[in-house]
């Protein structure tokens, strides 16, 4: 589904990511973590054709991310790190317009709304405008924003931040089923490690810009001696910092 | 097709929300032909019928050249990346906000010529429709541009810097007093702005002379300043925003 090699991508001086290879198949829940700033957001927007990579080649989705953006776009969903809707606007009317957006008539938009809509507890949203709503309802509309279409691929940055425990586990819920009915990839971001634990078949960590660990989470757990993914990640990135001092 | 209709509906539906921000674009314009026309017509220098036509490129520079600023915000919520990550055309994108500036500067033009036909504007109905299609494409042009420099330039130096562009493309257009008044200098100047051509093609149509040497360059201008528009605009859509 995703094939990336020496993804690369800097901002003026500052190199966000520094030549990440990333394979992941068709079915996979992958979690990408890494401390603030480590290039998680940034390789997330690269991915889905948001920004220009420096370096690199990806195909995503079946599609060449540089010479079939269009057909990239075709089959991933992305919710991204922060809000998809102004505050100002109704909910139901934005989820709509992005709906007509993959192609669907006015009634199956509405139709396809109202289904998400219930099945991600956000009944009553509909209506409202977007700055009405809690910080775990807008959360989860910006998921809805995603999954309209069904894509075969579907990114999510730090989907379940901010998001009260119940709404989490009735994330992961949803997520597990997108894959178990429509087979859906997700590659997805979260600083909440134990949800990476129980959510993802694979863990990517990321620091400084590039991949410093990868594999199942009992895989992570054995090869560093750890009982959980949080000590395994403050070993992984903290001896990565250590290692930048002494360079 | 059916992305473009909805965003141009979407646009439409939210435009029209605030019946404020309609009557707001056009209060310059419309200040201009209330509190400055009367004066004109018995100054002996023009008439309503150059007068009004002067007003409506007025209007279309400050309504539809202003209209870039409301796309920062969706910028800054994330709804233009929201957008930009399906797979519809960037220049759909473009073109459905586009429309509705368009049937925006429409209604508000249509507004302005009546008011215009009150005061004593004798223009003939064919030169008046004539205008106000050359005035909306004109507006397709100016709100890409201003699409894309509201992209391009530091949203908060948007406002100043658009509404102050304005102002010497307005006077230079010869929209308040006509070009043939000026000193060789500043008629020189105004030939190398794109609406003086649009004033000029205005006025000739609202005369009834609509076969005019001045009608056609007023029309081929006004054509190549909307192609140009929509290349920058698209360009800007397919770029990236960091
Ligand atoms: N548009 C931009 N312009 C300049 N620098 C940027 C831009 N976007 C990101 N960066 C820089 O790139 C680096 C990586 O940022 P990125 O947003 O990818 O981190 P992240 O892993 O998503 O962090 P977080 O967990 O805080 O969301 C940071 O140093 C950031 O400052
Ligand atoms: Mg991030």
């Amino acid at each position: 589904m995703i094939h990336v090699r020496g993804l690369t991508r800097s901002f003026g001086a500052v190199e966000a990511v520094r030549g990440v290879d990333v394979d992941v198949s068709e079915g996979e829940i992958v979690g990408f973590v890494g401390p603030n700033g480590a290039g998680k957001t940034t390789t997330l927007r690269m991915l889905t054709t948001l920004l220009r990579p420096t370096a690199g080649t990806a195909v995503v989705a079946g599609h060449d991310l540089f010479t079939d953006p269009a057909g990239v776009r075709r089959r991933i969903g992305y919710v991204s790190q922060n809000g998809t809707v102004g505050p100002f606007s109704e909910v139901g009317e934005e989820l709509r317009l992005q709906a007509r957006m993959y192609g669907m008539s006015r009634a199956e938009a509405r139709e396809r709304v109202s289904r998400l809509l219930s099945e991600l507890d956000l009944e009553e949203a509909g209506t409202k405008l977007y700055a009405h709503l809690s910080g775990g309802q807008k959360r989860r509309v910006d998921i809805a924003m995603g999954l309209l279409h069904s894509p075969a691929l579907l990114f999510l940055d730090e989907p379940t931040t901010g998001l009260d425990p119940q709404s989490r586990a009735n994330l992961w819920d949803h997520v597990r089923r997108l894959r178990e009915e429509a087979g859906m990839t997700v590659f997805l971001t979260t600083h909440y490690l134990e949800e990476a634990d129980a959510l993802c078949d694979r863990v990517l960590i990321i620091d400084h810009g590039r991949i410093v660990g990868s594999g199942t989470p009992a895989e992570l757990k054995a090869a560093h001696g750890a009982s959980t993914l949080d000590e395994v990640f403050l070993t992984v990135t903290g001896r990565e910092l250590r290692e930048g001092a002494a360079a | 097709m059916t992305a473009l209709a909805a965003l141009t509906g979407y646009y439409l539906r939210s435009a029209f929300k605030s019946k404020f921000a309609v009557v707001f674009g056009a209060v310059q314009p419309l200040f201009y032909l209330v509190l400055f026309g009367p004066l004109l017509a018995r100054s002996g220098v023009g008439s309503w019928d150059t007068f009004v036509p002067g007003v409506l490129v007025q209007l279309g520079l400050m309504s539809s050249g202003l209209v870039g600023f409301g796309i920062v915000f969706d910028q800054r919520f994330g709804v233009l990346e929201r957008l930009r990550v399906t797979p519809v055309a960037r220049f759909t994108l473009l073109l459905g906000r586009v429309l509705k500036d368009a049937v925006m500067l429409l209604v508000q033009a249509g507004a302005v010529v009546v008011i215009g036909y009150g005061f004593g504007l004798r223009a003939p109905l064919a030169g008046v429709l004539l205008g106000l299609l050359l005035i909306t494409v004109l507006s397709v042009g100016l709100a890409s541009l201003s699409y894309a420099a509201a992209l391009t330039i530091k949203p908060e130096l948007f406002p100043a810097l658009v509404s102050t562009a304005v102002i010497p493309l307005m006077l230079l257009s010869g929209a308040l007093l006509p070009m043939s008044l000026a000193p060789t200098w500043l008629d020189v100047v105004s030939r190398f702005t794109p609406f003086r051509y649009a004033v000029e093609a205005l006025r000739s149509l609202f005369a009834g002379s609509y076969a005019s040497s001045v009608v056609l360059w007023g029309s081929l201008v006004t054509l190549g300043f909307v192609a140009v528009g929509c290349v920058v605009g698209t360009r800007v859509f397919q770029r990236e925003n960091t």
